[in-house]
């Protein structure tokens, strides 16, 4: 079905579909919305979901985990300083294995407070062991939210996963996008399987355990391997998301990357205004490509050597800043992956805070980058675009 | 009334060799809890000395479901659980009758965990929330909480030159609780385990959200001696430092020996007595301190008198 929805009734639309066991959640602008659509579909009896509607972040995640643990499939959804402060239970709920599934509506963290996009939220959240999924448009976002369903509950992963897409940009954005049917998505993502459930009284299990110095580094280790195992069920899930759908995803998805000489790495919805300037400069005659990074954790690391290496220079765009590190997280990661590798790879932090990003911007970019590639000098590799 | 006999027939879900200190007022209470319970039960725990001395991976002392999360979530988490198991029930996925239990200490419950346990309260899940109190952070090296007594000397309130210890009263948590008109709240001590078996049994057979505050005497915190536990848990209760009561649909009632000594069944004893077998208060019993011990007994005088009052007398 074809329908018209802003990114926040497409996330209502999706959890709709999935029909999850619980949703507990908390409002935060700018996924709001998304969580008062839901809300009208709980009140109207379309779900069978129970709804939590809970006194913090905190809580609300904190009874995400309980009802994960317990036995059912479980989701929910926040921005900013919301998932900041969810910040422990992040690790409690990826350490206890709980796929749960998180839309975040990326927004800047405050202070001063800012309604507006920027990645800082998700970034801080880069090393919590959950998978981290980011959408260019409503589409994609409709699309993330499915097939994160069936990435984090596989076997080999069981871990949660966050599908971003980014505030105000997206969320109060209509859009066209096509929909299954509500027999599609429950076919697609099938029934939840619990493993060891808390609710099987007959067989009692602990879980949070104190566990020291002679258990605890093989259990992080464990996630490790699950984080390892995750790109394959990613790749595999895509496709079969593409038969059904006619969109097919994998873990990155580059644009006219074949004859490339100048690469440009982006997160998001940026991608699409990077795709006209990659167009653009085309006609200029600057052979540019995009690499637009859509699954963040698990790092790709192969996939983005074999895409940039040989190339004469890579911008990566970040929308958040590491502060006091050498350049953006996506930066560094991209960098660290062409190490070795003769191509040039620098840095433009731009957007904080919801700041505009526009087409001309991104030429500059690729006619800074260009001239990186042609001569192998870089002035600088941090760079701020359009700040004042 | 209990069976002793009876009780000692049913099996131990908190198995021995767990690492609680000699005299530990947690693992009485939680043994007594569990003792009391009449269908299978889902247990979480908040952060704390319960938590940490009888999970030590490997190991676990737990013969029923139980799941640690964080320090500040014991109420949120239950929810969730509780929550996943109505909609599984709803499905018919689930067929029989399961309780829900959260514990914390009073850091867990007085001071980080709050904002969770009251939320639960509102939103009305089916649980039973209990709240250990040992008077301050006991896990961690006993550090004063909104818990800790008046005048007691801890790690964070320590009695020195100047300050004699800690110099608040601590907050009357049951009455916050209370004031969230759920169905039943209460206090016990394991020192009357009729009474606390008595409570447990009708807050599970309640629905709703229900509450306990139950004192848990610590040895190393409280510094007695670890036979003394109980002992101090009765004599916190007759000196009406710690009156026992319930609030049933927002009836209050004092219960068992404080209803006995407001009935002028039984003498109130005096808290200084209490006080005076515990080196967290020893301190106070110097000749320039006399009028801090006499400030707290005329507040637990005072705060005795409020709550009779509230119970009808």
């Amino acid at each position: 079905m074809i329908q018209a929805l802003s990114g926040n009734a497409a996330v209502a639309y999706a959890i709709k579909q999935v029909n999850p066991d619980m949703v507990a959640v908390y409002p935060i602008t700018p996924q709001t919305v998304a969580m008062e659509r839901f809300a009208d579909y709980v009140a109207d009896g379309e779900v069978d979901t129970e709804l939590i509607m809970a006194d913090s972040e905190h809580s609300a995640l904190s009874c995400c985990v309980g009802a994960s643990v317990a036995g059912g499939r479980v989701m929910t959804s926040t921005a900013s300083a919301g998932l900041a402060l969810m910040w422990e239970i992040l690790y409690v709920a990826s350490s206890n294995r709980c796929p749960i599934v998180m839309n975040v509506m990326n927004r800047a963290l405050s202070a001063p407070i800012n309604i507006h996009c920027d990645h800082s939220d998700a970034m801080g959240a880069r090393d919590s062991s959950w998978i981290q999924i980011h959408g260019e448009n409503v589409q994609e976002a409709y699309d993330n939210i499915m097939q994160a369903v069936r990435i984090a509950e596989h076997e080999n992963v069981r871990l949660p996963a966050m599908t971003n897409m980014d505030g105000f940009t997206l969320s109060h954005a209509t859009e066209r996008l096509e929909t299954l049917k509500d027999s599609e998505v429950q076919d697609f993502i099938g029934e939840f399987k619990a493993m060891y459930p808390l609710l099987d009284v007959e067989n009692p299990v602990t879980y949070g355990p104190l566990d020291l110095y002679d258990y605890y580094f093989e259990h992080k280790r464990q996630q490790v391997e699950a984080m390892e195992l995750t790109p394959d069920v990613i790749k595999k899930v895509g496709q079969e998301y593409g038969n059904l759908s006619g969109r097919e995803y994998t873990l990155l998805h580059p644009y006219q990357m074949e004859d490339a000489d100048i690469g440009v790495v982006v997160l998001g919805s940026t991608a699409g205004t990077a795709r006209v300037a990659v167009k653009a400069m085309r006609k200029k005659g600057v052979k540019a490509g995009l690499l637009k990074l859509r699954v963040f954790r698990p790092f790709p690391k192969e996939e983005i050597l074999t895409l940039l290496k040989g190339l004469k220079a890579v911008a990566v765009m970040d929308r958040s800043d590491s502060f006091g590190a050498f350049g953006g997280p996506v930066f560094s990661e991209v960098r660290s992956a062409l190490l070795g590798e003769d191509t040039e790879v620098v840095n433009y932090i731009y957007g904080l805070g919801g700041r505009d990003i526009r087409q001309d911007q991104v030429e500059k970019v690729i006619t800074e980058t260009a001239e990186v590639g042609r001569t192998g000098k870089v002035k600088t590799y941090i760079n701020y675009l359009g700040v004042r | 009334m209990v069976s002793l006999k009876k009780l000692s027939e049913k099996p131990e879900l908190l198995a021995p060799g767990h690492r609680l200190c000699a005299g530990c007022g947690a693992s009485i209470i939680v043994r007594q809890i569990l003792l009391a319970a009449e269908h299978p039960v889902i247990i979480t725990s908040a952060t704390g000395c319960l938590e940490v001395a009888t999970t030590i991976y490997p190991y676990t002392s737990w013969r029923v479901p139980f799941f640690h999360s964080a320090f500040e979530n014991s109420a949120a988490t239950i929810a969730g659980v509780e929550t996943m198991y109505q909609v599984l029930k709803r499905k018919g996925k689930i067929q029989r009758d399961i309780k829900f239990i959260a514990f914390g200490g009073d850091g867990g419950t007085y001071d980080i965990g709050i904002q969770a346990l009251s939320g639960a309260l509102e939103r009305g899940h089916d649980i039973l929330y209990v709240c250990y109190n040992n008077g301050a952070y006991m896990n961690t090296g006993i550090q004063r909480s909104s818990a800790t007594p008046m005048g007691a000397s801890t790690t964070t309130s320590p009695a020195g030159r100047v300050i004699p210890g800690k110099k608040r009263f601590p907050k009357d948590l049951t009455g916050i609780v209370a004031a969230h008109n759920i169905p039943y709240c209460g206090q016990t001590s394991p020192a009357f385990y009729n009474d606390l078996i008595a409570k447990v049994q009708k807050a599970l057979n309640t629905e709703g959200p229900t509450f306990l505050n139950i004192l848990s005497p610590c040895p190393r915190g409280w510094r007695h001696e670890t036979d003394q536990s109980i002992a101090m848990a009765e004599e916190a209760v007759t000196s009406c430092f710690w009156p026992i009561y319930e609030v049933e649909d927002g009836e209050w009632k004092l219960t068992g020996y404080s209803k006995r000594i407001a009935d002028g069944k039984k003498e109130k004893t005096s808290v200084i007595d209490w006080m005076k077998k515990q080196g967290r208060f020893k301190h106070l019993f110097t000749a320039e301190r006399e009028p801090i011990l006499k400030n707290i007994q005329k507040q637990v005088d005072k705060e005795w008198e409020v709550l009779k009052r509230r119970c009808g007398y």
